[in-house]
């Protein structure tokens, strides 16, 4: 049975350091409360899996020094620009990459979801992509003729962590359009999820509701953030705060302000 | 706002157009007549060509704009565009490149050697499949420099030509920047200029491209956009990019994002 955290705080300290962690893209829900509780508590060595892409959030941890290893398809700020902290630890070499393309995460996280070791895909052979990925393989493909396809191996991360709309109290959480956060439920062996709010009664018992609902049995551990996406979007609630997300772009241009970045929005509220 | 403007010396009605103005109509002539267009990330002038053309069509295109809720009849999650594109069922896609040489290779990801690069860019997103797999995918780069089109990519996110063996049903069509429009012929590899901006020359254009590419002997001017289309974009379309790219929407259709769009 999932538990109900009493804060996000204690939702994300099963996450331990050195965890695969995979986050949704912008448009489908991102947990920045979480990611925000995740920095205050210093975690490290995150194995992060930004499917396919990431924004503010990959940013963040890269800049506190949270990752490790990153594997996404990109990170940018949007219309905000090119993510800083990022491209400065590309630059610096302070993560590794694995440089993908969109899809190829989405079928890695679909074979640990079949709980099968690879998946093939089309598209990427003359790419320097998969010249720099050698884990991923060229075979020809077995029922044709002449036909190379590439084969890229499953990705199980140890944890899926995402915000939603609403959950209700057995823990099935609604996510509604974004059916890539019911994937990365059923691929990861954990699931934190945080929700605007708890939905009274059984998510399941309402047809149309239930199409759109993770079931419990794959979550671990829900916490009540309201406006948990912010300053990102959460689609159907809110939109970006964009003020916010300049004055984001502008500070975290230098380590001196990303540093009072933090201070400002993150550490302040331990200290509070 | 600096606002561009056809010659007159054309001797056509004189009607004022922004570049994204221009560029989104020049993009809507490239789409052509197709069933399904998608746009994906930071595509701002082309989300407004392809929701144009949809105005204009009576709700033909069916368009898929990434990160929309309105503009978007996904239900299977992200991964929907690529198994879509993959069967065939996306006829248009836009790609753009930190740099773009002139076998229509694209660089999405950094400049220098990979493992110690001088410039990163965020990333190759869905480069790496899309472009192999939807007929017809338009290049666009704003800014026409030989920074952005060199002659050979430092890193190839996508190629513009794969081997016969290789599974490719998609690839570049054309070329759209700040100053001119290119064809790419695929099967020799090469681009070709189509127009000129209003406002550019053939000179200015040779002298900030990195790549050699042929040329008639008479380039044409680009057409500017019509009344008709100019209205659709501002008083129809520019409401609607605003849930995507309020930023855009914001800075050159001076359209801010209403809580109704959510």
């Amino acid at each position: 049975m999932p538990t109900i955290a009493p804060s996000v705080d204690d939702a994300v300290a099963a996450i331990p350091d050195g965890a695969m962690v995979v986050v949704p893209r912008e448009s489908s829900g991102v947990p920045m409360e979480a990611t925000r509780a995740l920095i205050r508590r210093g975690i490290k060595r995150l194995s992060l899996v930004a499917l396919p892409t990431s924004t503010l959030q990959a940013d963040m941890l890269i800049g506190a020094g949270c990752v490790e290893t990153l594997e996404t398809s990109a990170v940018s700020l949007g219309e905000f620009g090119p993510a800083p902290r990022f491209t400065a630890a590309i630059l610096g070499k302070t993560i590794a990459m694995k440089d993908a393309t969109c899809p190829a995460l989405y079928a890695s996280i679909q074979a640990a979801e079949k709980g099968v070791p690879f998946i093939p895909l089309r598209g990427l052979i003359g790419s320097d992509i998969l010249a720099h990925r050698p884990d991923w393989r060229v075979i020809d493909n077995p029922f044709g003729n002449n036909d190379p396809i590439v084969l890229l191996p499953a990705i199980k991360p140890d944890f899926a962590l995402f915000h939603a709309g609403m959950a209700d109290r057995a823990g099935n959480v609604f996510i509604g359009r974004d059916r890539e956060l019911l994937t990365m439920a059923h691929a990861a062996a954990h699931t934190v999820a945080t929700v605007e709010k708890l939905y009274d009664g059984n998510l399941m018992d309402d047809p149309a509701l239930s199409a759109g609902t993770v079931p419990g049995f794959y979550v671990d551990t829900i916490a009540v953030a309201p406006r948990g996406a912010w300053p990102l979007p959460l689609l159907d609630h809110y939109p970006a705060d964009g003020g916010h997300l300049a004055e984001y772009a502008r500070l975290a241009a230098t380590p001196e302000g990303f540093a009072r970045y933090l201070d400002s929005y993150v550490y302040a509220k331990r200290a509070a | 706002m600096l606002r561009a403007s056809t010659s007159p010396s054309q001797g056509k009605v004189r009607v004022e157009f922004l570049p994204e103005e221009l560029l989104a109509d020049v993009i809507m002539r490239l789409i052509g007549d197709v069933r399904h267009v998608a746009v994906g990330n930071a595509s701002p002038i082309p989300a407004t060509a392809a929701l144009t053309l949809r105005e204009r069509g009576g709700g033909k295109p069916y368009v898929s704009l990434l990160g929309s809720r309105r503009h978007m009849f996904f239900t299977d999650g992200g991964r929907e565009l690529f198994d879509c594109a993959g069967q065939g069922r996306i006829d248009v896609f836009f790609l753009s490149g930190g740099e773009i040489d002139g076998e229509g290779n694209i660089n999405l990801v950094s400049i220098g050697d990979y493992d110690q690069p001088n410039v990163r860019f965020p990333g190759s997103f869905g480069s790496g499949y899309l472009y192999y797999v939807v007929p017809k995918v338009i290049l666009f780069r704003v800014e026409h420099s030989r920074r952005t089109l060199v002659p050979k990519v430092s890193f190839i996110s996508a190629p513009g030509g794969s081997a016969e063996n290789v599974h490719r049903t998609g690839g570049p069509v054309a070329l759209v920047t700040n100053r001119c429009l290119f064809a790419f012929d695929r099967a020799r590899r090469r681009f070709r200029l189509e127009s000129v901006h209003p406002g550019h020359t053939v000179a200015e254009v040779i002298e900030n491209t990195g790549f050699d590419f042929d040329r008639p002997d008479a380039v044409p001017v680009t057409p500017a956009p019509s009344g008709d289309t100019l209205r659709l974009m501002r008083e129809i379309v520019a409401p609607q990019l605003a849930e995507v790219y309020p930023q855009f929407a914001e800075r050159v259709f001076g359209v801010k994002l209403a809580a109704s769009a959510l």
